[in-house]
């Protein structure tokens, strides 16, 4: 006897309650049992709160939470295929991208990698103690035999940076031109940003099949780009009002004005998200390594898996360094670009 | 008394006529209420609606300075982005050499913004991220003209303004001063014969500010723009104006010849505004001598036609019964007595005033 059946007799809807009665899914409680493997099948206890599951025990018509999530199975399913027809050679040239960069910064012997990488950190940072810091964590990590997997990993955060920048760059240029196009971007933007980690997975693993590169890059993308975009519609957005006038007065067109003012004075900010971008990138490399990203960690899933504890904790601390590293570098570039900006 | 007023013979270079502005969500609908007269607060508080600008007719004529003066929410700075239409009027027209800036599309919007108009700000609104010499150079930029070309321009009008050797500066490397002059040197850059000067010299200390002023009529007496300098300043008016306005709350009280302002105001309003200023340092001699002299009459001495009363004051060593033939290049066109003088120094009383006290 289930709790509600009174509710629907009272209702006189038992007829069409019992009506063509079949075996449903299991019930959300049953599945969760199912997982701690004790037995649900009891009517008795306090009363339940009224939920789809309940009421479904009492009256077969009403519909149960599993077939919900069953639905929205059934959904990826059906869609699958024409989704993939459409978003697989879209997002190709992205596994291209990842197993190209992937092979050349592994192939590349160490004596010609490591310096160009140094040179590079020099480059934008023009700061000697960032420069030198970057050398001697690569020394170090070389040391521990660490070298090739955070090199790897370094190239998955490369290849995402770029392209977060590349699609996210554009994108808060134009939420910062149109009201309307930020008022439905930004829930759009939270919901990304607060999803948890994990969940971006599910979707991915229905369409694309786990080997896959472009799997974890659309993850750590989606993730990342969140601060490139929202950054560059505020930059943008702060640019001074009276150097926007003084470029209309001087009668610049809408293309000399972003290209010649905006994006120039909104720099600073846009770099900020960059870092950040960066940052976060490198937050989901761990949850990449389980749909087959390669790097520092694979290292750390393995710690965890098989209680490796020195493995993992080794990963995890090189992981950190190259957080560092990262952070300084662009953070740095970024304070160059302050100073010969600075306007207040 | 000579008029020495703006010249009414030559057709002016813009012509303002009829100009509304209402800032508003349906400002047609309030702008026949506003025509009738109702009142600016009585229209913020029935409509929700502000207005910026109300019948506004001006002659700003070539090659003279016309100062609109009016304290602060007048409606000044709304005024002067009509004419590059920065903000669109409500109603009304605005002909810049006969052309009606409104219809303009915007190609040849940008075309009068890049090559007839030029602006300076109150904020100096140069770009941060650019060198002094690329700032002055950005008019030429704009229009696409090549770098050395430009560069060379900038560096002669940088130079003309007294910042040589600074063009690889950036601007927040200069103080407050030398940043406007960057900006006078840009807008004079551009090459256009109109000037739009919004509050330019209102940042800037007073002594500096006197530096900037001298500068500009120094500039103006070599390059005889059309300026629209826009202040809050009654000195600074006085000193700049060839033609007066004055605004209060978006209308027009009286608008003229600064001197002519001085000894004949229209309004209260302005009987106030002038009360405190020096009246021995800004009035002439031309604005206060009787016309005319016959050439054998006996006089003390000469003063010029454009020398302050300050100075014939100090010519005459403070006595009062002396006469002064008034020459204007070298010829003689009036007489000033020293009993006129000493009488101009006294406020003038309204009119309004003047009607009710003798009643
Ligand atoms: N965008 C706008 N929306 C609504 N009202 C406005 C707007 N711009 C100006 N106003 C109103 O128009 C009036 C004139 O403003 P304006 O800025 O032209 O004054 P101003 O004479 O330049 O003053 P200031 O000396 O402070 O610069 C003010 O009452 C102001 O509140
Ligand atoms: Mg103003």
């Amino acid at each position: 006897m289930a709790h509600y059946d009174g509710v629907f007799n009272a209702l006189g809807l038992r007829e069409w309650c019992d009506a063509g009665k079949e075996d449903g899914p299991m019930t959300m409680a049953q599945l969760l049992a199912q997982a701690q493997g004790a037995d649900a099948n009891e009517t008795t206890g306090p009363l339940p709160f009224p939920s789809l599951d309940s009421l479904h025990e009492a009256c077969g018509k009403i519909p149960q939470t599993r077939e919900m999530t069953a639905g929205l199975e059934r959904f990826f399913l059906d869609a699958k295929d024409s989704l993939k027809v459409v978003l697989d050679p879209l997002t190709q040239p992205l596994s291209w991208m990842l197993d190209g960069a992937l092979w050349l910064f592994t192939s590349t012997p160490w004596w010609i990698l490591i310096p160009l990488l140094i040179a590079l950190t020099w480059w934008v940072s023009r700061s000697k103690p960032v420069t030198i810091f970057v050398a001697l964590s690569f020394a170090f990590l070389g040391a521990i035999d660490h070298l090739e997997v955070a090199v790897a990993t370094l190239s998955i955060i490369f290849v995402c940076t770029g392209l977060c920048v590349l699609i996210g760059v554009p994108i808060g240029i134009a939420m910062s031109k149109y009201d309307g196009l930020q008022k439905t971007g930004i829930p759009v933007l939270d919901l990304l940003q607060t999803l948890p980690t994990f969940v971006y997975l599910i979707p991915l693993i229905f369409l694309f099949s786990v080997t896959e590169s472009k799997l974890y890059g659309i993850a750590i993308i989606l993730y990342a780009v969140v601060p490139v975009i929202r950054l560059t519609d505020l930059g943008i957005r702060l640019v001074d009002k009276d150097v926007i006038e003084a470029a209309d007065a001087f009668g610049m067109t809408s293309k000399q004005k972003l290209f010649k003012v905006e994006i120039p004075l909104a720099l600073p900010n846009i770099m900020a998200g960059v870092n950040q971008t960066i940052m976060m990138s490198l937050a989901m490399v761990v949850i990449a390594s389980l749909v087959s990203a390669p790097g520092l960690g694979v290292l750390v899933l393995r710690g965890i898996r098989n209680l490796e504890i020195g493995v993992g904790l080794i990963a995890g601390l090189g992981i950190v360094l190259l957080a560092v590293m990262l952070d300084r570098t662009s953070k740095a570039a970024l304070a160059r670009v302050d100073v010969s900006r600075s306007t207040r | 008394m000579t008029e020495l007023a703006t010249d009414t013979t030559t057709e002016p270079q813009i012509r303002i006529r009829g100009l509304y502005k209402i800032f508003g969500s349906t400002p047609q609908k309030v702008l026949p209420e506003v025509e009738k007269g109702m009142s600016k607060p009585d229209v913020l508080a029935e409509y929700q609606h502000v207005v910026g600008l109300r019948e506004i007719d001006i002659d700003i004529h070539a090659g003279k300075t016309t100062v609109i003066m009016g304290l602060s929410g007048s409606g000044k700075s709304t005024l002067i982005r009509h004419l590059n239409r920065l903000i669109e009027p409500t109603t009304g027209e605005i002909l810049v050499d006969g052309q009606d800036v409104m219809k303009m599309n915007a190609a040849e919007l940008r075309e009068l913004r890049q090559t007839r108009m030029s602006m300076v700000f109150q904020k100096f609104a140069l770009l941060p991220h650019r060198t002094v010499l690329d700032n002055a150079a950005m008019p030429l930029e704009v229009r696409a003209v090549a770098e050395d070309k430009r560069h060379a321009e900038a560096q002669k009008w940088l130079a003309r303004v007294g910042l040589d050797g600074y063009g690889p500066s950036y601007p927040h490397q200069l103080s407050g001063g030398m940043q406007q002059r960057v900006g006078i040197a840009r807008a004079l850059t551009s090459n256009s014969d109109i000037m739009l000067m919004d509050e330019a010299f209102s940042a800037l200390d007073p002594l500096i500010r006197t530096d900037m002023q001298n500068l500009l009529l120094e500039l103006q007496g070599e390059l005889h723009k059309t300026i629209v300098f826009i202040t809050h300043d009654l000195d600074e008016a006085l000193k700049l104006a060839d033609h007066l306005v004055i605004l209060k709350d978006g209308e027009i009280v009286q608008q003229g010849e600064p001197q002519r302002i001085l000894m004949h105001p229209e309004d209260p309003y302005i009987v106030d505004f002038i009360a405190d200023i020096n009246r021995a340092r800004v009035l002439r001699a031309r604005t206060v001598m009787q016309e005319g002299i016959a050439p054998d009459e006996h006089t003390d001495g000469e003063v010029d036609a454009e020398d302050t009363l300050e100075s014939v004051i100090a010519r005459a060593e403070g006595r009062t019964d002396l006469t002064f033939k008034v020459m204007r290049k070298g010829m003689a066109v009036g007489k000033l007595t020293m009993k006129e003088v000493v009488l101009a120094l006294v406020p003038t009383v309204s009119s309004h005033e003047r009607m009710t006290g003798t009643d």
